[in-house]
């Protein structure tokens, strides 16, 4: 049997190469956290402090969308289409493909991570990210945490045509009430609160520290990596215990 | 594996979803190298049974060998030596067809040659096309394709050449005969008489979870309860049908008779009865 290793390996090139194949699709999957960055950047234009939660807002957006919501939307279509239960049926281990799956997931989050950054020193005065280590983790943490959720939230989709709408009624709630666009600390309590519970809140958090505070370290973000800590165990039993091969029937 | 051994075994296998029994005790064994047929209208419990043996579904009771393995274990050594053309299962919009069928040779340890199984599954001149550009029926190739590329020892064909035309069905049919000629082994659902008929060596007839008749398709002509059936006009030109077990003694008795009245046996027929009459005689609704 092939090692476990190659057949990693190939699975990623080949979800790799899919991506690329519809051009389109990946061209505005790079370009939309760049849309944002230039018009909140010209609506904030001057207001440094402002810039300052823009950016790592956004980058926690990328996270989210590049992990969540693109696997919550593959697997419904690939489930709906059928082909997980055509992959089943081979002898590839199931954890290498979806393992193919998650890591062409992730090469999106660090590549639009990566975009952001070089963004925010090019175009909004944040030079080099100054805490790289705070950055490294609460990446790795959110890419990890939104992709079980992603995987978790496909589970609740019943058909693909209803994908968009379950995804985005997620999506853009959250992206709304985490502070992608403002400072949290100006909304109202209570929806302060729910965004704290939240795991984008925690992880916009972390990022400003690593993207825009030259003071502090990790340390200061302990409670925030906490908090996604657990959704990602909620993740976990979420996306393990709905796993479905096969479409709903009828 | 010895020749003589069986490729799939079932003994008394059971299936329910919830109060509902869709496979309710059948027994059967299908021999390497042959073309074993579940023949059965739609409902009749044909892709609970054979997903059952693919590893997709659990068994409610019963016994189960697939090449010698228990299929519920899903045993990656058995997967690499079968393949599973299922009723429907889509494929990534933007591969091309050579590129999906050499990325799945990857899967197993001696895959075929990938241009060869093109060939085979008659996708020749497509295998640079994108698979959202097929037509169904070659996607319904791609699908053989795939589940050729790994050698299999056994393949599983479920409803193979539904919604296909006339012309694209017996080229189906054509490739799944050549499959035989490798010495493969099959296991083919279908609701068409038709193609049970043409493709399978020996048939299971299955309605309601059960099966209702097994055997060749020309002994279950035969044998499977329906008798000959001798037609012919009387003297005064009324059409008498007789049906019989015994054809030979029934028409000795008719012809002596009628030439000691001197009589013709006019518009005499007999028929025996097809496949097509024994599988509508088992599966009409009481």
């Amino acid at each position: 049997m092939p090692s476990s290793a190659s057949l990693l390996w190939r699975q990623y090139r080949f979800e790799r190469h899919l991506f690329w194949r519809n051009p389109s699709a990946a061209f505005f999957n790079f370009l939309l956290p760049l849309i944002f960055l230039a018009l909140f950047g010209a609506i904030v234009h001057g207001h440094q402090n402002e810039l300052d939660v823009i950016v790592p807002g956004i980058a926690g957006m990328s996270v989210m969308a590049t992990t969540f919501t693109a696997l919550a939307y593959n697997l419904t279509f690939l489930r709906e289409q059928g082909v997980l239960k055509r992959i089943r049926g081979t002898p590839l281990p199931s954890g290498i493909y979806l393992a193919g799956l998650a890591l062409n997931a992730v090469t999106n989050a660090a590549i639009q991570i990566a975009i952001v950054v070089l963004a925010g020193r090019l175009f909004f005065n944040l030079g080099w990210p100054p805490q790289p280590a705070t950055l490294v983790v609460f990446v790795v943490a959110g890419v990890g945490c939104f992709a079980l959720l992603g995987v978790a939230l496909s589970h609740a989709i019943p058909n693909f045509d209803s994908a968009p709408a379950v995804i985005n009624g997620v999506f853009v709630p959250v992206i709304l009430v985490s502070g992608v666009f403002f400072d949290v600390k100006h909304v109202p309590g209570f929806l302060r609160d729910i965004a704290q519970a939240l795991p984008l809140e925690p992880l916009i958090n972390g990022l400003t520290g690593g993207l825009v505070h030259a003071h502090g370290g990790l340390g200061q973000h302990l409670t925030a990596l906490a908090v996604i800590g657990l959704w990602a165990l909620v993740g976990v039993v979420l996306a393990t215990r709905g796993f479905s091969w096969e479409a709903r029937r009828g | 594996m010895a020749a003589n051994q069986s490729a799939i075994e079932v003994n008394d296998l059971r299936k329910s979803y919830g109060g509902l029994d869709a496979v309710r005790g059948i027994d059967f064994r299908v021999r390497q190298g042959e073309i074993y047929g579940l023949l059965g209208p739609n409902g009749a419990g044909k892709t609970s049974t054979v997903e059952i043996l693919e590893g997709y579904r659990r068994r409610t009771s019963g016994e189960v060998r697939v090449l010698g393995f228990d299929p519920n274990d899903r045993p990656r050594e058995l997967r690499a030596r079968v393949g599973i053309v299922l009723q429907n299962s889509g494929i990534y919009n933007h591969v091309k067809v050579a590129e999906v069928v050499a990325h799945f040779a990857h899967f197993y340890p001696h895959p075929r040659d990938v241009d060869e199984v093109i060939e085979l599954a008659g996708l020749g001149e497509k295998r640079d096309e994108r698979a959202r550009h097929l037509s169904g029926g070659q996607r319904r190739r791609l699908d053989l394709a795939l589940a050729l590329i790994g050698d299999p020892e056994l393949i599983f064909l479920d409803e193979p050449t539904t919604g296909f035309d006339p012309a694209a069905r017996r080229s189906a049919w054509q490739t799944i005969r050549s499959l035989r000629d490798l010495g493969k082994t099959v296991l083919l659902t279908t609701h068409y008489l038709d193609e049970a008929q043409e493709l399978a060596d020996r048939v299971a007839i299955i309605k309601g979870g059960r099966i209702l008749a097994e055997g060749s398709p020309a002994e279950l002509g035969v044998g499977g309860g329906s008798r000959y059936r001798i037609a012919y006009a009387n003297g005064n030109g009324e059409p008498i049908v007789v049906q019989t077990d015994n054809p030979t003694s029934v028409l000795h008795e008719l012809t002596t008779a009628a030439i000691a009245r001197g009589e013709q046996l006019r518009s005499l027929s007999v028929t025996r009865p097809s496949l097509e009459d024994v599988y509508l005689e088992l599966t009409a609704d009481a």
